[in-house]
């Protein structure tokens, strides 16, 4: 099974593995969510949606149905 | 000696990096907001004096994460840039990064570098940067980048003259790009792009074909040429891709000499304080304690400056009337325009108060917290967490709201969140709400410490809200529209709000208002005046057929002035026009006279209240007291109870939180969604829902 950022615990940190290019906005990719960089689960909303991340130093929230469309390993 | 030159400059940045802070000291007070061509974004410009004959116009660009543009504001972001007969099309650009987000904030750098435009960059808030253990070497990253740096705080006044210095200096700019980012993609594909559009830059012919925009400013050709280039939807989007992992690249290898944090001096304060912000429980405990706090200011300090306002106008009219010759001149005066002025000026209290709360949560960095709690939920009706700040700023007025709604990227999610902010409680409805409140709800307190008066407020405001999510739930379930979401947001670091940024916010949207809805008022206003104070045959014979009339002759002076007053009034325009519509009304417990100020309002509801100053200032024979003095005196001719007795009272309240009452509302959404539809569907729709639940109210209560 792959794991994605939507797999990850609160405080978790792991490294984005490849994000599935026709469903990822071009914008999420401009505001630093690359493949091989760091991403660290910060906060989960109730209801698990959206998701708070930390990546490549920005700060944003995604809803889970984008977070699932990106792959990590540990 | 007389400025004779001016520069054109182009502010640009992220959301949140202060850039309206630097605008600001930039200009100062010599600001003023337009709207660009056709669409009703705000365009903000303003002068500044950068030496003795050089002038710099500034014009502050929508904040953008990128020149990709996804929203409206970003795109005209894109034509500002691209079109050099745009009027503002820049000499020199000026991006504005935040020392803590340099890494991100430069990824548009890089971008607007490759426009071959005069480019300066401003690192803002460098007053943090030893607290945050931040350092930067500045000339290196001046070589690296060929660009002339500012280090700046907008804030605390740093930097400001040596920017204007920069800006003076712009022929000077380095306009070459960073890293050859095209060949790096794909170099045959860029060579024949090169080729196909010679007249731009390749980045600009790149940026052309990309965006799904029509551009006025090509010829036929070239509009086939970048239709024909859009067609490979695939390799487009497969390149912007790798463009922008490239660009990261870049700036990774630039930063990795020149910018060095030292990690221990990080504070987690924001750690903490979002921990708890967007906690499960705590996070909504805490934003409907905001919520409960800004609706019950609203509610009881704006009371003292409007009733001030209120009697001030009451008071100006009478003097007038006392000072000026009798006439029909002094009359329009006394009668029409100073209660319509005084109509416009008594929203300035609330609006201003609520406009303040709201840019108070924006620059905090507080409302994407909220936006972050609430969006699956508004999901569930439909909506977007982005859709939670067009709702609260509809508290102060719809227009504004509607066009916050822009930067939801979801067209579904965005429609109806246009269609359901009129329900919201907008500050137009509140001085109908507040003048019917204080006639009819006393001015109890209950449980110790909540007013009832204000506690009937807050009723009315979950109402609207009410309304809003319900029908939101049922547009949700009946519209069948398929729309990709984008949704990504930014969680800006919290910060201490700018007096100044919220001053300038709040001056800016009350005047806007004003300007915007004042002019309707005070027009509707002097109009009503006028179909009041004049009439057909038997409004002529007024005095003549009341003196004649056997009954009055043992009545005073005054009561038969009295009679004659009403007797016109009844037999004014505007009294034929309130009776026709009487047999429609009345189930909903109303009489002619207030389907006067029902007609009236339909412009804006607030001339709901304006109207009955005028019509019972019309039919008072002096003038006594304040509308809602007058009000109250005014009694029901059939049952000899009072007019606004309570089954009305909450018959009319329920009428204007439901109805769509507002001709400016209607032509926004008209023009948001490019078609009547929606506005068509929206006045139907609330129209009915509100003379049903009146209709309903009344005869349960009475």
């Amino acid at each position: 099974m792959f794991k994605t950022i939507a797999n990850l615990r609160i405080g978790e940190k792991a490294f984005i593995e490849k994000l599935c290019l026709d469903n990822i906005p071009l914008k999420l990719l401009e505001m630093g969510c690359l493949p091989g960089i760091e991403v660290e689960l910060i906060q989960k909303a109730p209801m698990h949606d959206p998701l708070y991340i930390k990546v490549n130093g920005s700060h944003i929230a995604i809803r889970r149905e984008t977070a699932e469309k990106i792959t990590i390993v540990y | 000696m007389v400025s004779n030159k001016v520069v054109k400059v182009a502010l640009i940045g992220n959301p949140n990096t202060g850039k309206t802070s630097l605008f600001n000291q930039l200009t100062g007070l010599k600001q003023k907001v337009g709207n660009y061509p056709g669409i009703t974004v705000e365009k903000k410009q303003g002068i500044c004096k950068l030496n003795e004959t050089v002038k710099a116009e500034v014009t502050d660009l929508p904040g953008t994460y990128s020149i990709n543009p996804t929203s409206l504001d970003e795109t005209l972001v894109l034509d500002t840039l691209l079109n050099e007969n745009n009027s503002s099309f820049p000499d020199v650009i000026v991006v504005v990064v935040e020392i803590e987000n340099i890494k991100r904030n430069l990824l548009l750098f890089t971008q607007i570098k490759d426009l071959k435009i005069p480019t300066i960059l401003v690192i803002n808030m460098v007053d943090q940067m030893k607290r945050k253990g931040i350092d930067i070497d500045v000339k290196q990253l001046e070589a690296k980048l060929n660009t002339k740096i500012v280090l700046a705080s907008a804030r605390k006044k740093i930097g400001i003259e040596e920017l204007k210095t920069a800006i003076l200096e712009y022929e000077k700019l380095d306009i070459t790009s960073i890293g050859k980012i095209t060949n790096r993609i794909d170099k045959e594909y860029f060579t024949r792009l090169k080729n196909a559009f010679k007249e731009f830059s390749l980045y600009k012919s790149w940026l052309l074909i990309t965006q799904n925009i029509e551009f006025d400013f090509l010829n036929e050709n070239q509009k086939k040429l970048v239709l024909k280039y859009r067609e490979d939807l695939d390799c487009i989007k497969r390149y912007q891709h790798k463009e922008t992992i490239l660009r990261y690249q870049i700036i990774n290898e630039v930063l990795k000499d020149t910018l060095k944090v030292d990690k221990s001096k990080a504070s987690d304060l924001r750690g903490i304080l979002d921990r708890v912000l967007t906690h499960r429980v705590f996070g909504y405990i805490i934003f409907a304690a905001i919520l409960l706090f800004i609706f019950q200011g609203i509610f009881s300090w704006a009371t003292y400056p409007m009733d001030l306002i209120d009697s001030a106008f009451a008071n100006l009219s009478s003097w007038v009337k006392t000072v000026l010759p009798k006439g029909t001149f002094t009359n329009l005066i006394a009668e029409g325009v100073i209660p319509g002025i005084g109509g416009i000026l008594i929203f300035i209290p609330q609006i201003a108060i609520l406009f303040t709360f709201i840019s108070i949560l924006e620059e905090t960095g507080y409302m994407s917290r909220v936006v972050f709690l609430m969006d699956k939920i508004m999901r569930k009706f439909g909506m977007s967490g982005k859709s939670v700040i067009p709702l609260i700023s509809g508290t102060a007025c719809a227009i504004p709201a509607i066009m916050a709604s822009r930067n939801i990227s979801s067209w579904k999610e965005r429609l109806i969140t246009i269609l359901v902010i009129p329900f919201t409680t907008c500050s137009a409805r509140l001085p109908v709400y507040a003048i019917l409140i204080a006639l009819i709800i006393p001015d109890k307190r209950v449980l110790g410490f909540l007013n009832l008066q204000g506690l009937t407020m807050m009723v009315l405001y979950l109402l609207g809200f009410t309304a809003a999510i319900l029908s939101a739930i049922l547009l949700h379930n009946v519209l069948e529209i398929k729309s990709k979401s984008l949704f990504v947001i930014e969680m800006p670091n919290y910060k201490i709000p700018s007096i100044k940024n919220i001053f300038h916010e709040v001056v800016e949207k009350t005047k806007a208002f004003i300007f915007g809805a004042g002019k309707i008022i005070l027009a509707i206003s002097i109009i009503l005046w006028f179909l009041a104070s004049n009439g057909p045959s038997k409004f002529k014979n007024a005095e003549q057929f009341i003196t004649s009339k056997e009954e009055v002759k043992d009545l005073s002076k005054v009561a038969i002035q009295k009679k004659i007053a009403s007797y016109k009034l009844e037999h004014s325009y505007i009294g034929y026009m309130g009776k026709s519509i009487e047999p429609v009304i009345e189930p909903m417990g109303y009489d002619w006279k207030i389907g006067i100020a029902l007609i009236s309002s339909f412009a804006a509801r607030e001339v709901f209240v304006g109207a009955l100053a005028t019509i019972y200032n019309v039919d008072s024979d002096e003038n006594v007291g304040t509308i809602k003095e007058r009000m109250a005196a005014e009694v029901n001719p059939e049952t000899g109870k009072k007019r606004f007795d309570f089954p009305t009272g909450i018959s009319l309240m329920l009428f204007y939180a439901f109805a769509m009452q507002c001709v400016g509302t209607l032509a926004i959404v008209k023009r948001e969604t490019n078609s009547w539809k929606w506005p068509i569907l929206q006045l139907v729709g609330m129209g009915l829902l509100a003379y049903i639940s009146a209709v309903i109210a009344f005869n349960i209560f009475s």
